[in-house]
């Protein structure tokens, strides 16, 4: 193969995956674009440099020499048009960039709503490095602080701000703490322990109406739709994010909400294709999202776009889904077949008297197939659920070796066999769960 | 919660001003009776003791009252350096008097405040017990009542904890009082009548040398710290079963056991200090003496050599490095409670990767070659094997590693360049367990799959300096030499990826690890 230029837009884990195992792969011309950062760097990590456990320069997962060392050309400007007939992209700089390949990995921003006062001075998202810079700009002297938003970026805002003794009033419109991904009970745990041990304002069932700001353009409060009005200085809007798609206007690729591409990734544009959080499916894989916005969908995006460009046609096939979260001081992981766990699964369900630890596995209510785990407070290890959904396995084969799932630390409490007695009492079987065991664990691994 | 904490910090800032303001408290007057009881048991080459040999330059400084420790130690000195220049130019070296009990004779010719058993009672309390309960006062309230998770929070932003300023000051103080300890010890007996009461509680008629005084001092630290460990890491159960296991090894065999049995009359051993880092084990001397005790002495010995011979590779096999560097181990223990505030200032980058591997190797070199020509010299009876003076090669290693390195740097520089300085650049019994744990060890830290978001707590957290998230992210298991195993980059990971592990060695290291997740393609990562 003659060497190409291959030019991505962004620097994000979709991107620089992209580029990296193309480099592993290929001879071609390595080109990042990115107007967020000179590098690359963890967008997850932004909160713990607010929080100040890290430096920015900590957030790097490479040395800034790897780049080089690895061919990969770093250009720090902003896309301003692509033309796809000529092959050229127009910068902000006034200069042209020519592709022979152009993979946009452009990420998404911040949704910033359409309330009434979202132009005002502390109105905010948090979703790139600007946005972090803002937030401790605009967060100096600030006593009270709102949310809004009930997913992971909006928790995550909270606790930002509570790690600075700020007070932050939480709204949610959901009638529970991240419905969406968790249970009742465990939506319970975290309300409880967001607001009890952590002193959040939660308010559920409650959106913004409108913010208010003072004569000098900033924000001085917000109104709910219960009719509160709260005074703050701060307003962090976590309400989803948007794909950056504002450059394509005119190049004539076709989007929906997102960049419109095929399982693999190819755009209506030849030689176009687009990856992560800006790419949106025409019609969505089996169990899956239109729009991916994880990290690890990013990741695994880019590693098959990657063998594409690189001979080995591929096309995207996630199988088994996973995630974690940290909400506050509890960890979150899921293992499951599918994006959403349907609501016909029924489920055996543990959690200790702290209610800091919750364990729910999941199957399906004929064929008693395990359908996957959602874990708080608990690791769990990620080959051993993949290989009980792979292999269809069911809820009582799981059951009896849940030992060796368990990914805590040593010395930690283990909880198995409390979901083995809860479905024992429930069905009048008589599992028994069996002592962990290595081989079983590392089967079909280091062969 | 915040007037307790203002109450602590007074506290501790009077206690420690009293600790060190405590050195000037004191006048000197050498007596006759000082200066027989340490002289006279001193024999030089005539076979007279410096006693009776110094006698009537001594007797022109009894009852003289000095109000500098400087003046009196000069004075106290220039007795030996008159009496021993004209041997010195003749060459009569076997006739020269060292003045080795200067640290004694300094000691016991204090009086002054801390004679008083009023004053000396005030300055005890407030600078060993008042620190002490100070700290614990600013340590309490930060974590009574907080919710149960790792709270890194400010660390980059405070000047004590950020490289900043306050770590430089410090630093600065350790790295003071390390270079007095080792070197001008005669500077701080002071220190050493303020420990003499902890020291008779083990026997009536000890007394607080500056070993005993550092070891006390030594114990205070890991113990007030520890605390603060436990507490910080409360939800975590692995990391306050090791922390209260270097408590335990440290107060218990490290500084009362070997107490006890000095006490006793039996040889004073640590019997968790092994060789190389145990540089002097097979120093001829220290044998003899050991040997002198008969059954219980041999048996200590052997003891020792069976730690560094099987217990070292055994344990290793089994469980990893971290048997000994954070659980066992003395300066690791130090390093996981006093320096735990300062573990993220380790450097991660590849070049301080292979300046690490090139000094703790050597260091290890340099220690076995040392130790070889010592027993060879010991055996043979010649300083002199291969051209080389082992003596003097010993006398370089104790300088240069065992004080210099280990002390000064390892323990000072925690403020500035993290907390296992010693372990991860010069400690060459960390070099013996990693050469175990890199290339035959069941242990491992185990990457969950596809978890890792490349955030980077772990590698900032890594007190060694090990840029974990590089395999983590790659999905690959962390199999390094230099990995103690203190398991803080599990514990400060927001996905639940990291495990240190102890399993079998099959599948140990995995080159080229798969990411689970997609089957569109199986891809090998880089």
């Amino acid at each position: 193969m003659s060497q190409r230029h291959i030019v991505v837009i962004g620097n994000g884990i979709s991107g620089t995956t992209l580029a990296r195992h193309v480099r592993k792969r290929s001879d071609d011309t390595i080109t990042i674009i990115s107007s967020e950062s000179d590098y690359f760097y963890s967008r997850p990590a932004l909160m713990y440099v607010y929080m100040g456990h890290m430096l920015q320069e900590n957030t790097k997962p490479y040395e800034d020499r790897f780049w080089s060392e690895n061919r990969i050309n770093l250009r720090r400007a902003h896309v301003n048009r692509v033309d796809t007939v000529q092959k050229v992209l127009h910068l902000d700089d006034h200069s042209t960039m020519s592709y022979d390949v152009l993979v946009i990995a452009s990420g998404s921003h911040s949704n910033p709503g359409s309330w009434h006062g979202s132009h005002f001075e502390g109105v905010q998202g948090l979703v790139s490095l600007q946005d972090l810079s803002a937030m401790e700009s605009n967060t100096q002297n600030c006593s009270r602080a709102v949310v809004v938003g009930g997913g992971l970026i909006g928790v995550e805002m909270v606790e930002m701000l509570r790690s600075r003794g700020i007070h932050v009033t939480y709204l949610v419109r959901e009638f529970k703490f991240w419905s969406s991904a968790l249970r009742s009970e465990e939506s319970d745990i975290v309300e409880r322990h967001i607001i009890a041990d952590h002193g959040v304002d939660l308010h559920t069932q409650t959106e913004l109406k409108e913010i208010l700001g003072d004569e000098n353009g900033r924000v001085r409060a917000v109104l709910t739709t219960k009719g509160d009005e709260i005074p703050c200085s701060f307003v962090g809007i976590a309400i989803g994010v948007k794909p950056n798609i504002a450059f394509l206007q005119e190049s004539g690729i076709e989007t929906g909400t997102g960049i419109l591409v095929n399982e693999c990734f190819e755009t209506s544009a030849k030689d176009v294709y687009a990856i992560g959080d800006c790419a949106e499916f025409r019609t969505a894989l089996s169990g899956r999202t239109k729009i991916e916005q994880i990290w690890y969908t990013g990741r695994m995006q880019a590693e098959t776009l990657a063998a594409t460009l690189t001979g080995t046609t591929s096309v995207y096939r996630p199988v088994n889904f996973f995630n974690s979260a940290k909400l506050f001081d509890i960890e979150f992981q899921v293992y499951s077949r599918n994006v959403k766990i349907p609501d016909t699964c029924r489920s055996v369900f543990w959690m200790n008297h702290h209610r800091r630890c919750a364990i729910r596995l999941f199957y399906d209510p004929q064929t008693l197939r395990f359908e996957g785990v959602t874990l708080l407070g608990v690791r769990y290890r990620h080959e051993v659920c993949d290989r009980w959904l792979r292999e269809e396995k069911d809820i009582e084969y799981v059951l009896c070796h849940l030992s060796d799932a368990n990914f805590d630390p040593e010395f930690f409490r283990h909880y198995e066999n409390y979901l083995v007695e809860e479905y024992n009492a429930k069905s009048g079987k008589q599992l028994q769960l069996k002592k962990r065991s290595w081989k079983r664990i590392f089967q079909g691994i280091g062969k | 919660m915040k007037k307790i904490r203002n109450i602590g910090r007074t506290l501790f800032a009077v206690g420690l001003l009293t600790f060190v303001l405590s050195l000037s408290m004191s006048h000197f007057v050498l007596t006759e009776k000082v200066a027989y009881s340490q002289l006279n048991t001193v024999y030089t080459g005539e076979g007279k003791t410096a006693y009776e040999i110094l006698e009537p330059q001594l007797t022109q400084l009894y009852g003289k009252k000095y109000d500098s420790r400087f003046a009196f130690i000069a004075d106290y000195r220039k007795i030996f350096s008159d009496y021993n220049a004209p041997l010195k130019a003749a060459g009569k070296w076997e006739q020269v008097i060292h003045d080795d009990k200067l640290v004694m004779v300094v000691k016991h010719s204090g009086a002054g405040l801390l004679t008083d058993q009023l004053w000396f009672r005030l300055v005890f309390l407030l600078s060993f017990i008042g620190t002490c309960i100070g700290a614990l006062m600013i340590i309490f309230p930060e974590y009574a009542g907080k919710p149960f998770g790792i709270h890194n929070n400010g660390i980059y932003h405070s000047p004590a904890s950020n490289g900043g300023w306050i770590g430089i000051v410090v630093g600065t103080f350790l790295i003071l009082f390390y270079i007095v300890l080792y070197f001008f010890p005669q500077y701080i007996t002071n220190w050493m009548l303020l420990a003499d009461p902890v020291r008779k509680l083990f026997s009536e008629n000890g007394e607080a040398d500056q070993w005993f005084l550092y070891g006390f001092i030594y114990c205070l630290a890991m113990v007030v710290m520890g605390i603060r460990m436990l507490l910080k890491y409360r939800g975590n159960r692995y990391q306050q079963v090791r922390t209260f296991s270097v408590m335990f090894f440290q107060v218990c065999f490290a500084f009362m056991i070997p107490e006890l049995l000095s006490a006793l009359n039996q040889p004073s051993v640590d019997l968790k200090h092994i060789w190389p880092l145990h540089y002097n084990y097979f120093e001829g001397e220290r044998i003899e003496s050991m040997y002198a005790f008969g059954g219980i002495g041999i048996a200590m010995f052997w003891w020792g050599v069976a730690l560094f011979v099987i217990g070292v590779p055994l344990f290793t096999y089994l469980y990893g490095k971290r048997w000994y560097c954070s659980w066992v181990c003395g300066c690791g223990g130090l390093a996981e409670t006093l320096g735990d505030p300062y573990r993220q200032l380790s450097d991660k980058s590849v070049k301080a990767w292979k300046i690490e591997r090139w000094m703790i190797h050597s260091v290890l070199v340099f220690v076995v070659i040392m130790t070889v020509l010592v027993l060879i010299a010991w055996q043979t009876k010649q300083d002199t094997v291969l051209g080389i003076s082992s003596g003097m090669l010993k006398m370089i290693y104790g300088f240069l590693i065992g004080s210099v390195f280990s002390g000064v740097v390892g323990t000072g520089f925690y403020p500035m360049m993290g907390n296992r300085v010693w372990c991860r650049f010069g400690c060459p019994l960390a070099a013996y367990l990693g050469l175990i744990q890199r290339f035959k060890s069941r242990f491992r830290i185990t990457t969950n799959g596809g978890q890792c978001i490349s955030c980077g707590n772990c590698s900032t957290y890594c007190e060694m300096g090990i840029d974990v998230r590089w395999y983590a992210q790659r999905g690959q298991n962390i199999v390094r030499s230099s990995c103690v195993g203190c398991g803080v980059c599990s514990s400060v990971c927001p996905r639940g990826v990291l495990k240190l592990e102890n399993a079998p060695e099959a599948g140990r290291i995995n080159e080229d690890p798969i990411i689970i997740g997609h089957d569109g393609i199986r891809l090998k990562m880089d």
